[in-house]
């Protein structure tokens, strides 16, 4: 792709009429004359369109474009810019620019980089027109136009050149580009508009009509991208509350340390990533590595934990929560003295990195579009575990007859250890998650928890479908409520809905019915 | 029998204290100001206790947001507070205090009318805790939600309110809350005069906390809550309508924590969001625990002791007092279900 | 049978039930299930586990509400009133498995369960009167715990709380008792004067006995209920039921 441009590059340059050289060196005229004269000069270049005015202007930039007492401008390179022959170089000082003439290269290189064959210089340089519009620019936006095919780039030169329509003095020209601009979805295009309608009362109505339509593109992409926000907090709300499912929901234990499991899943991230620095090729792939490390890591943690210490006061669910909490403020001063309270960073794999723009402007980020893909990976694994495992039946037999499964030669023992560690494990994995978009700190799960058992209360103890619908629903709620609360109200407001719910739906949102539920 | 000797003795000792901290300073009986204000303090955390004991060891309810209570009353008393200080604010206003000038506020909200008349605020200090626990616990209770669901509920709420509180716009001086307070009823605070006041009131507090809480317990209202604690649907079949029962005793235990926490804040000099944390909450649920739930003697022993090992153990060894709360925490729930005061005296009711 | 020491009947049946059905999740536990009981009768009824027994009770005591259909009590709509109001109109009920409160002693289960007012102001400043205790005294000696009056009632022995339980029922002063399986853990001794005692009671006040020993509703020699998967299944004496060949078939037979 790129040698074609450059080839396309360079026939252009061939086919550039002997005539329009001879109009590049004339317009070196004055150069390093003044300031005042420089940047003439400059302007002058920027708008003959002449390639081989970038690296001359660039020179000029940087401070090493020489000029000879005869006049004669020199390259770093020595060559004369006007002829491109060795030049001779005697008593030649460097041009000197002020802020006038800066203001001037930033416009003339932005234009004449409209053609460069590098895409990323083209993008700018279509940024950089846009912000300085000017009717001079239109010829070479079209001529631009015309070549430009990356999709990205075209939007934003239709942008910039309706943007100089605009300045122009030509009407059908202007009612054009309001049209034109009315079809784009940015803040810029309404905000060009709305600068435009002041100054040409004839087209009010166009204007308002574009304003209009850009509107309501905008209104559609902050509510896609609202929902997208929401969902990727749902599934971080998600990846919590799975944990909580399995230990609250399935074994009735309440597990006040489970947030300080999450935090520890992070750090088991963070380790693997340090482990890894030092292998150049396996560098890139410690975030998957650290997926079965932070699950091994937290299970362990959360058999040790069951067969420790909550086994002792199984049917005590007040003392278990507290005993449980206690678990949690020594996982947190002990992390916190082993590593440090200050915040340890975890850095995103490059694949994972960047924004994906999608069509109508919607933006968003790669590592929560990947949050929410294993979001959904994680409570397929524990959908899946549960239904179709040997593990899965017999804990399900443990949760519904604990006696009777036990006749049948099932160790409810360490069922209990095995769904407890699961649970644990699954922490564990929300700490992966949540290590890429939030602070790795000791105290990285409290500020989970509660909203994570608000999920599991909202969606009904002991119900996956419950916990996925709860998820969602709260991160998007939050998400929708934010932008007119602020994101504490929106907090305080979810929370009084939830009681409120509650005495609806006093089980939650997927309520076991019937005599399962009384017991 | 002995055990009520024991604490009268031990609440005459207290009273003791600021008589002691005016002896001169060469005589062995001599108690430090430290002391004084320490006491002071931990005498409105056993208030706290005891409101917590009423409803968590009587009733059942454990409430993880005993501490907001407690800090809304402290918030109550701290605006009075902020109102006595006045022209002598760093930025001289008349009225404002030195954050709502900071902030670009015109005049007083209005939620801070009446509060430079003391009356009012202690009145506040108890009516915000006892209203926002008649709100949420008349909520909680009808759809009868109990167990750990209500103390998750409790939580968030103690969780949400802290969040509220961190925000400037709400009026209350943001994370920074209320502090640099001047006086109190025309004295002056930090001084000897002021801190002995302040012991005696909290001292009083407690007396008549314990008093009330005492009557309560040996009321049929006890019996009854008792009952409610151990098999509550089967209270409801002998018709006594549990929701009232809990929310008159969640209320009263909601209005001592506010008062506790209003005698609290003028003693520490300070009041910000951070009491509201849910830490705060679980801390005083673990002094109950630890002292001995279900009897009001073990919530003042637990009040004591647990903040007599934090203060020690925060000055000798700092990293290790985490450890220890947590240890606290897993030791009682597993060794000690009826807290130290199971050591002394036989099964309790 | 019991007709000689029953009033004469009133127009107006005590306890009503008409067509009621509770359904679990699919499942019927109560079919449409009609019951009639008359002020100051003895109903015994009985069924295989799961006919619906509980849950009947439970939707008398407003535990459970019913998904269709009528159940009132003298002139209350039973099915739109919580568990204490429904204890407080005069119904008292004792479970199956004995529920008491543990850590209170016997002498305090029964000043609980003693009519009185019930709000919490009203137990604050609630003083046990030479009347109360009297009561109490004279229902410890009927269920025989008078010695054990001050012990904890978690201490009690199964029958022991059996007995408690039915003191608790007393102390209430219902007019409909629902006794679910009185006489489960007693003795043979004890079963007879369960019989006796309830019977005795019936002469005031009506009582449903949920009950298996079949020994003991003959005992009760009352009017029985055959409830099968949640339905009426026959109705009329012992030996009626006895010999009906849908209630052999299901229940008795097999």
């Amino acid at each position: 792709m790129r040698r074609h441009l450059l080839g396309l590059f360079l026939a252009l340059l061939l086919a550039w009429p002997a005539a329009a050289q001879d109009r590049f060196a004339s317009a070196l005229a004055g150069l390093g004359e003044g300031f005042g004269q420089t940047a003439e000069v400059v302007e002058r270049l920027g708008a003959l369109g002449d390639p081989r005015a970038i690296p001359l202007l660039q020179a000029l930039q940087d401070g090493q474009l020489r000029r000879t007492p005869a006049g004669t401008v020199l390259l770093p390179d020595g060559r004369d810019a006007a002829t491109g022959q060795p030049g001779d170089a005697t008593g030649a000082e460097a041009v000197r620019i002020n802020n006038r003439v800066r203001q001037a290269l930033r416009g003339a290189l932005g234009r004449l980089q409209l053609l460069s064959p590098d895409a990323e210089a083209r993008r700018q340089a279509a940024e950089a027109v846009f912000r300085s519009p000017a009717p001079e620019n239109v010829p070479l936006l079209d001529a631009a136009l015309a070549k430009e095919t990356d999709p990205g780039i075209r939007a934003q030169l239709e942008l910039a050149l309706a943007a100089s329509q605009l300045r122009a003095d030509d009407a059908a020209a202007k009612r054009d580009a309001v049209a034109r601009l009315g079809t784009a979805a940015t803040t810029e295009a309404r905000a060009l508009l709305i600068e435009a309608r002041a100054a040409n009362p004839d087209l009010a109505t166009a204007i308002d009509v574009s304003i209009a339509a850009i509107e309501q593109r905008l209104a559609v992409r902050r509510a896609v991208e609202t929902l997208f926000q929401g969902l990727s907090l749902g599934s971080v709300l998600l990846l919590a509350a799975l944990g909580l499912a399995v230990t609250f929901g399935v074994m009735g234990v309440i597990n006040m340390a489970h947030g300080e499991f999450v935090m520890l899943g992070a750090y088991a991230t963070f380790v693997v990533q340090e482990l890894c620095r030092g292998i150049p090729w396996l560098a890139p792939w410690s975030l998957p590595l650290a997926v079965p490390a932070a699950f091994l890591v937290t299970a362990l943690a959360g058999a040790a934990l069951e067969r420790g210490l909550i086994r002792h006061l199984y049917g005590r669910p007040l003392e278990t929560l507290l005993m449980t909490f206690g678990v949690g403020m020594i996982i947190q001063q002990a992390v916190r003295l082993a590593f440090g309270a200050q915040n340890r960073e975890v850095t995103s794999p490059s694949w994972m990195q960047g924004t994906l723009t999608f069509p109508g402007g919607i933006a968003m980020t790669q590592n929560r579009l990947w949050i929410i893909v294993f979001g959904i990976f994680v409570l397929l694994l524990v959908v899946a575990a549960i239904r179709f495992t040997r593990f899965g039946l017999e804990m399900r037999a443990v949760v519904q007859n604990r006696r009777i499964a036990a006749t049948m030669g099932i160790r409810t023992g360490r069922v209990d250890a095995m769904t407890f560690a699961f649970g644990s494990g699954l922490a564990g994995l929300a700490g992966v998650a949540l290590s890429q978009i939030d602070n790795v700190s000791p105290n990285l799960g409290t500020g989970y928890i509660i909203d994570s058992f608000m999920v599991v209360v909202f969606g009904g103890v002991g119900s996956l479908a419950g916990t996925l619908v709860g998820a969602l629903t709260l991160g998007v709620v939050n998400k929708v409520l934010e932008p007119y609360a602020g994101a504490v109200l929106a907090k305080v407001c979810v929370l009084v809905a939830i009681m409120l719910f509650i005495q609806r739906r006093p089980k939650g949102l997927f309520a076991l019915k019937g005599r399962a539920a009384e017991s | 029998m002995t055990l009520r000797l024991v604490l009268a003795g031990a609440i005459l000792l207290l009273a003791l204290l600021p008589v002691l901290n005016r002896m001169p300073a060469e005589s062995a009986l001599h108690v430090s100001d430290f002391v004084v204000s320490v006491s002071g303090k931990w005498i409105t955390y056993a208030v706290l206790a005891l409101a917590i004991d009423l409803a968590w060891g009587y009733a059942g309810i454990l409430s993880l947001g005993h501490g907001a209570f407690f800090a809304l009353g402290g918030y109550a008393i701290g605006m009075h507070l902020m109102r006595l200080i006045g022209p002598r604010g760093v930025y001289g206003h008349p009225v404002l205090p030195d954050f709502m000038v900071f902030l670009g506020y015109q005049k007083l909200p209005w939620y801070w009318l009446g509060f430079d008349h003391f009356p009012f605020a202690i009145l506040m200090a108890m009516a915000v805790p006892g209203l926002l626990a008649l709100v949420v616990g008349y909520l909680a209770f009808r759809s009868r939600i109990t167990g750990v669901y209500l103390s998750i509920i409790t939580q968030a709420l103690t969780y949400a309110l802290m969040l509220a509180f961190f925000r400037n716009d709400m009026g209350f001086g943001g994370n920074n809350g209320f502090t640099d307070f001047k006086e109190l009823l025309g004295m002056p605070l930090n001084t000897p005069n002021a801190r002995s006041v302040l012991f005696y009131a909290s001292l009083v507090l407690l007396v008549l906390s314990l008093w009330l809480c005492s009557v309560i317990t040996r009321s049929k209202l006890g019996r009854v809550l008792v009952a409610i604690r151990d098999a509550e649907s089967r209270v409801r079949f002998l018709g006594y309508d549990v929701t009232q029962h809990k929310l008159f005793v969640f209320v009263l235990s909601a209005v001592l924590a506010g008062l506790a926490g209003a005698l609290y804040v003028p003693q520490v000099g300070i009041i910000n969001p951070g009491e509201f944390s849910p830490g705060n909450s679980i801390e005083a649920v673990i002094w109950v625990a630890v002292g001995g739930r279900g009897t009001l003697v073990g919530a003042l022993l637990g009040a004591f002791s647990v903040n007599a090992l934090k203060t020690w153990l925060t000055t000798v060894a700092p990293d290790l007092w985490l450890f220890a709360l947590g240890g606290l925490f897993v030791a009682v729930t597993l060794f000690l279900p009826r807290g130290l005061i199971g050591l002394f005296t036989k099964a309790p009711k | 049978m019991n007709a000689a020491a029953s009033p004469a009947p009133a127009p107006q049946p005590l306890l009503y039930l008409d067509g009621v059905s509770v359904v679990f999740d699919g499942f019927k536990a109560l079919n449409s299930l009609s019951l009639i009981v008359d002020p100051g009768e003895l109903r015994a009824i009985i069924g295989p586990n799961g006919a619906g027994k509980t849950t009947m009770m439970d939707v008398i005591t407003g535990k459970t509400r019913p998904t269709e259909g009528v159940v009132r009590f003298r002139d209350h709509d039973l099915t739109r009133l919580d568990e204490a109001t429904i204890a407080n109109l005069g119904i008292g009920r004792k479970f199956q498995k004995p529920t008491m409160f543990d850590a209170l002693t016997v002498f305090e289960n029964l000043e609980l369960a003693l009519k009185a007012p019930r709000g919490p102001v009203a137990c604050l400043r609630w003083v046990l009167g030479g009347g109360d205790r009297a009561r109490i005294a004279q229902t410890l000696e009927e269920v025989g715990l008078t010695a054990r009056a001050h012990d904890r009632a978690g201490v009690l022995s199964h029958g022991q709380q059996q007995w408690l339980e039915i003191g608790m029922l007393l102390m209430q002063d219902p007019e409909l008792l629902l006794v679910d399986e009185p006489v489960a853990g007693m003795t043979d001794q004890e079963t007879e004067h369960t019989a006796a005692l309830l019977v005795r009671i019936a002469g005031q006040r009506s009582v449903v006995v949920v009950e298996h020993d079949l020994e003991f509703v003959r005992a009760l020699g009352s009017k029985v209920t055959v409830l099968c998967e949640g339905a009426l299944l026959s109705e009329g004496s012992i030996d009626h039921v006895q010999n009906d060949p849908r209630v052999i078939e299901v229940y008795l037979g097999r």
